[in-house]
């Protein structure tokens, strides 16, 4: 059994407010990632590479289709898993590591960082000193890991947040853009933390545009194809394509550029 | 693992009714330990009144409430005798109300406020129950040293966490909270809500909370359960319910959110 099976997924999105208007994300999608392999998915902006991520991670719901996951010694349905059986996956077997830092008020990064290794049972100085490694790592300055990293620069969250993401043991990581905004030389670094993960045995599927970062890290690409026409390049051309999001999601990503409240408010 | 543990508390089809309204209906959930669960949704769509039927303040017309504890027999919260309903609650239950005045006496100094529960489930040893006071005050970020000053003297955030400390010193098995920081300034709120996903952690509570802010709900909670018109109409991981809500209601409620 692959580390990640995913069969026949389907989504769309149901604007009530929008007079119901649906909109499909994702149509019978298949695929299979095995363990230590690196999967980059492939798309133009809005195919719904992220919603494939956020399905397999549980924040959203999948409407069809099977997503099967190894946890320990049992195999999981994301697709219809409880929400407490789905928390103690993301505990311990599937990690998520996304563009953009969720910043807690008043955490500093350090404690930020190791927050993943104490939410497992982790003595607090492993995890400390875990977290701190990591940081000094990625060129995180030291003088700013006992700060809250809302006022760091935009690299500087993203790598907070990918140091987030890696100190933990997790067998499977959804990587969405982590290294967006990095100058060339921690992309490099984060490229060497993918490979160390891999050859640890750790299964990723990752959404990646920067094609030296795709060259470098990819075992194996997935084609993931827009559903709503005049997406492929084109225009919009009907009125449901220009919000390929619910309007959440669409909030989510604007507001969590904004730093600081993006802890505080949704 | 957790899902095999028996949880906390077991809600099953609590039915609340005022005047032939239903304030709650057939509301059913479970609560295990370090887990928090978070309810959202507009005045008057029953948040209040289901927290209430928990908290052993006010009967439910009908459903259950079963809690599981330690060294003790599974029992359902209102059918056990009045007596010994309140004489159990104390020992296992707190009860973090909006305004602090509600939980706090006021006419008592902090350190008072703090050891009174403890006295009440039967410690009498003065210099403990000091230096437990003491250890609560720095546990929520109050100066030890105001351990003899009276509450009216605390700002409100400090009044919030000194009610927090008195709440959590018995180390109850669940914790229910309504509007926690509701009218606390930002950067006061912020402080409360790092000291209780610390205090979560720590001591692996179960905790209900009340919230009318969504990113408060995102922050603390596992699992939010959207309610309307006294009925859950939604309910899932908090993630899952903000960024891919499903019903009218819910889309409403996160698109309603103001932008800073």
């Amino acid at each position: 059994m692959p580390v990640l099976h995913v069969s026949n997924i389907g989504k769309q999105f149901v604007m009530h407010l929008r007079g119901g208007i649906r909109i499909p994300a994702i149509s019978n999608l298949s695929f299979s990632v095995e363990r230590g392999e690196c999967v980059v998915l492939n798309g133009p902006s809005g195919a719904g590479k992220s919603s494939v991520l956020k399905m397999v991670y549980g924040t959203y719901e999948t409407e069809n289709g099977g997503i099967l996951v190894r946890h320990g010694d049992r195999i999981i349905d994301i697709a219809s898993a409880d929400p407490l059986v789905m928390k103690q996956v993301r505990r311990t077997t599937v990690g998520y590591v996304s563009q953009f830092l969720r910043v807690v008020p008043r955490i500093s990064a350090r404690d930020l960082v190791a927050e993943p290794l104490l939410a497992e049972g982790e003595h607090h100085d492993v995890a400390i000193s875990r977290a701190e490694a990591l940081l000094d790592r990625l060129n995180v300055p030291e003088s700013l890991w006992a700060l809250p990293p809302a006022t760091f620069s935009g690299g500087e969250q993203q790598r907070v947040n990918i140091a987030r993401g890696f100190i933990t043991q997790h067998p499977l990581l959804l990587l969405d853009e982590p290294s967006a905004s990095l100058d060339a030389r921690n992309r490099q670094i984060v490229i060497e933390l993918i490979n160390k993960k891999k050859a640890a045995g750790v299964t990723m599927l990752c959404i990646f545009h920067d094609a030296e970062m795709r060259e470098a890290v990819a075992d194996r690409f997935i084609e993931v194809s827009p559903l709503l026409s005049g997406q492929n390049g084109s225009e919009p051309s009907s009125d449901a394509s220009k919000t390929p999001m619910p309007p959440s999601s669409r909030a989510q990503s604007t507001q969590k550029r904004r730093g600081y409240l993006s802890g505080i408010r949704t | 693992m957790s899902d095999v543990v028996k949880p906390v508390l077991q809600v099953n089809g609590l039915t609340k009714v005022f005047d032939r309204r239903l304030a709650c209906q057939d509301i059913s959930f479970t609560l295990h330990r370090g887990e928090v669960l978070g309810i959202v949704g507009e005045s008057g769509s029953g948040k209040s009144t289901l927290l209430k039927c928990l908290a052993g303040l006010m009967p439910p017309d009908a459903g259950n409430i079963t809690l599981s504890l330690p060294d003790r027999e599974e029992c359902d919260l209102w059918r056990l005798e009045e007596a010994e309903r309140e004489r159990l609650l104390p020992t296992i239950l707190a009860i973090i109300h909006q305004n602090a005045r509600d939980g706090l006496r006021l006419d008592v100094s902090a350190g008072g406020n703090i050891s009174e529960p403890l006295m009440t489930n039967g410690h009498r040893h003065y210099g403990t129950l000091r230096s437990v006071a003491m250890e609560w005050l720095k546990n929520v970020e109050i100066d030890p040293a105001r351990v003899d000053d009276l509450p009216q003297t605390f700002s409100g955030g400090m009044q919030q966490r000194l009610q927090i400390a008195r709440g959590l010193v018995t180390h109850p098995q669940l914790v229910l909270m309504d509007e926690p920081t509701g009218g606390l300034d930002v950067s006061v709120q912020a402080k409360l809500l790092d000291l209780l996903r610390r205090l979560v952690r720590e001591f692996n509570l179960a905790v209900v909370i009340v919230t009318h802010d969504l990113g408060v709900a995102r922050l603390l909670s596992d699992r939010l359960m959207v309610m309307q018109s006294g009925r859950v109409i939604e309910t899932g991981l908090s993630d899952r319910v903000l960024e891919d809500p499903r019903q009218p209601y819910t889309q409403l409620l996160v698109s309603s959110v103001l932008q800073v």
